[in-house]
């Protein structure tokens, strides 16, 4: 109960405050509990600041990344630095019209703005919130910051679609296959012919 | 109709056969004297499970002969077998599904079915949203501009390859049976075209063909399986094998339907693997199966991701 609450309180107290503690006072041991594979109970022992470092961000585990085909860009469009290389970002939200006239934002637009994904230092990467930068073949982490359920289904192959082999390697198409990221819904499109009806053969 | 109704060339079948020798005239349906050894060796064909693997060998290099000599291109014929501890199963997510069709044709060109007339393995199915899944409001001639058209959902009907197979019970002569990782088969070669299992499968997955298999040879797939999209002669029974021909290799292609699926409504995998995503859909999604009430078990589930 009382090392509970100690625990708490040092991740209340922040990362600094772990350090110093486990620098100058008695090393705290907790308890980790995990299951294993066939369900058995594990637990063991361990410094209490092992078991805090993983929220230290440095010692994440990198996130897992998928192979996939490559990004649906439009023909001559990559890479970006090609143009934006050379130019000054503009972070002015406006109508551009020197360039992409045809992207038109229909995407929670009124919260945000095109540089809210693109990275602006380097127009070659994509960049989440957290400021950490991404290429565009990871372009699913920037969607699954805000579409966490279609995210954790997308990468069992349950939303979207994963091709190849069932039983060997597989690539996962990426969101932007289906959905514009500027436009994200979903578009109708022509049904293939119905069956013919019987009676009513072509020839 | 041109050519539905043409004998086979040389006016033989097991089912004329069998008709001959309930009447007792058996002789008369025999191959004709000057008939070819390979319409012999078809006629005096075992049953396809009891063929020794030399019979078998002889079979495929004979098939493959004579499909490759009538479409003019080098066509193969593999029997092969299931693969240990596999289960087969399928899922498809109705709220994803937008009814476009391109399933049904994707199908049709993998598994060489006749163009015309015409045979569909898959249908699809137009419902309403209000209605749900009662299938007596089903439309499956639908043609609009665009889908998924406002308040409909759509649902795709194939073989549903049931564990308690309605359709191969009734078969008289054991041409159709579930093989052992879960895949409903019929051995084109034993069916005698009564039409028996048509009339038991409650999901009409089952398709008659009326003439011999009409498939342009250009865009025959030459890659067969005898129990699968095999060139099919006139007057047997045939449907959907979860792309055999695909699946039971190793590594195995998805079958047709799921890879040219646009919206990824569809999935494959083996049911007895706990990190599947058959498993994945199973346990953590709202899942039904068509007309549970016959008890026909399906391996094919409806589930919807959302
Ligand atoms: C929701 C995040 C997001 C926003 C907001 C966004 N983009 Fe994008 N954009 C992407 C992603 C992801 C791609 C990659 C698509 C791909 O993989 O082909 C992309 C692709 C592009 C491309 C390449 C398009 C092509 O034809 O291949 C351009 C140009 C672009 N964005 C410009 C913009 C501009 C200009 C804005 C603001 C008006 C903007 N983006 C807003 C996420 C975003
Ligand atoms: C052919 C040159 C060219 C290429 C290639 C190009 N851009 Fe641009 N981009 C421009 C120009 C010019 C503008 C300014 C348009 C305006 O102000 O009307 C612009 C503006 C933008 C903006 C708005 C913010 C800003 O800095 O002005 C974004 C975001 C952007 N581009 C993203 C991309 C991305 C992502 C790619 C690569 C997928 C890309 N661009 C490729 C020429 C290019
Ligand atoms: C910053 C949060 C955020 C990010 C990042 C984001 N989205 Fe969205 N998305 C939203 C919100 C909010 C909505 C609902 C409002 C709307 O549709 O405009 C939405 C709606 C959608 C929809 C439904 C659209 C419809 O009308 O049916 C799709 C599909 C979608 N997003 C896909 C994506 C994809 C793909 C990406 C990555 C390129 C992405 N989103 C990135 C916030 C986000
Ligand atoms: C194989 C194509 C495909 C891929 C890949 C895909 N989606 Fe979708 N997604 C769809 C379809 C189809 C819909 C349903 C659209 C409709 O009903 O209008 C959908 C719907 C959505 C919606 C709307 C909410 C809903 O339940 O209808 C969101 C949000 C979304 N997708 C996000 C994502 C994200 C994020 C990714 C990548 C991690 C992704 N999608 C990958 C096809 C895809």
């Amino acid at each position: 109960m009382k090392r509970n609450r100690r625990l708490t309180a040092l991740l209340g107290s922040g990362l600094l405050a772990v350090l110093l503690l486990v620098l100058s006072g008695p090393v705290q041991a907790a308890k980790e509990k995990y299951f294993d594979r066939s369900g058995r109970l594990i637990v063991e022992e361990k410094p209490a600041a092992d078991l805090l470092r993983p929220y230290q961000a440095g010692n994440r585990e990198p996130e897992k990344t998928f192979p996939v085909p490559a990004p649906p860009f439009s023909e001559g469009i990559y890479p970006c630095s090609d143009c934006h290389g050379e130019m000054e970002t503009n972070p002015q939200r406006r109508e551009l019209e020197d360039m992409h006239t045809d992207i038109v934002l229909n995407h929670a637009e009124g919260q945000r703005w095109c540089l809210d994904c693109h990275n602006p230092d380097d127009r070659d990467v994509l960049r989440l919130v957290s400021g950490e930068t991404i290429p565009f073949d990871q372009s699913y982490r920037l969607c699954g910051q805000c579409h966490g359920d279609k995210f954790r289904d997308w990468k069992v192959g349950i939303h979207g679609k994963r091709t190849g082999y069932w039983n060997g390697d597989k690539q996962y198409l990426l969101c932007a296959h289906c959905h514009n990221p500027h436009d994200p819904a979903f578009k109708a499109m022509k049904p293939l012919p119905p069956p013919v009806r019987p009676g009513e053969a072509r020839h | 109709m041109s050519n539905c109704c043409k004998q086979p060339a040389l006016g033989i079948d097991r089912r004329t056969a069998l008709k001959g020798l309930a009447t007792g005239v058996a002789a008369l349906a025999l191959p004709a004297s000057n008939a070819s050894a390979s319409v012999w060796e078809a006629f005096f064909q075992k049953h396809f499970r009891e063929l020794s693997k030399d019979e078998l060998k002889q079979v495929l290099a004979r098939l493959t002969k004579e499909y490759s000599q009538e479409f003019g291109k080098e066509v193969s014929v593999k029997a092969t077998p299931a693969i240990e501890g596999v289960t087969y199963g399928y899922g498809l997510d109705l709220s994803r599904c937008i009814g476009c069709r391109r399933c049904v044709y994707g199908c049709v060109a993998e598994n060489n079915q006749s163009r015309d007339p015409q045979i569909h393995w898959i249908r699809v199915l137009q419902l309403e949203q209000e209605k749900g899944t009662a299938l007596e409001y089903a439309e499956h001639y639908y043609n609009p501009q665009t889908v998924p058209e406002e308040g409909h959902f759509y649902m795709p009907v194939q073989c549903q390859q049931c564990s308690n197979p309605p359709c191969t019970k009734v078969c008289p002569v054991q041409a159709t049976w579930p093989e052992k990782d879960g895949i409903v088969v019929v051995d084109y070669n034993w069916c005698i075209g009564c039409r028996y299992c048509m009339a038991a499968c409650p999901y009409g997955a089952r398709h008659f063909n009326w003439g011999k298999a009409n498939v342009p040879a250009d865009e025959l797939n030459p890659d067969t399986h005898y129990l699968g999209n095999r060139p099919r002669p006139i007057g047997v029974v045939e449907k959907c094998t979860f792309c055999i021909q695909r699946t039971r290799e190793q590594p195995g292609r998805y079958p047709a339907c799921e890879e040219i699926c646009p919206v990824g409504a569809r999935k494959f995998g083996n049911l007895n693997d706990p990190e599947s995503e058959m498993r994945y859909l199973i346990e953590n999604k709202r899942v039904f199966i068509l007309k549970e009430e016959l008890n026909t078990q399906p391996k094919f589930f409806y589930f919807y991701a959302t």
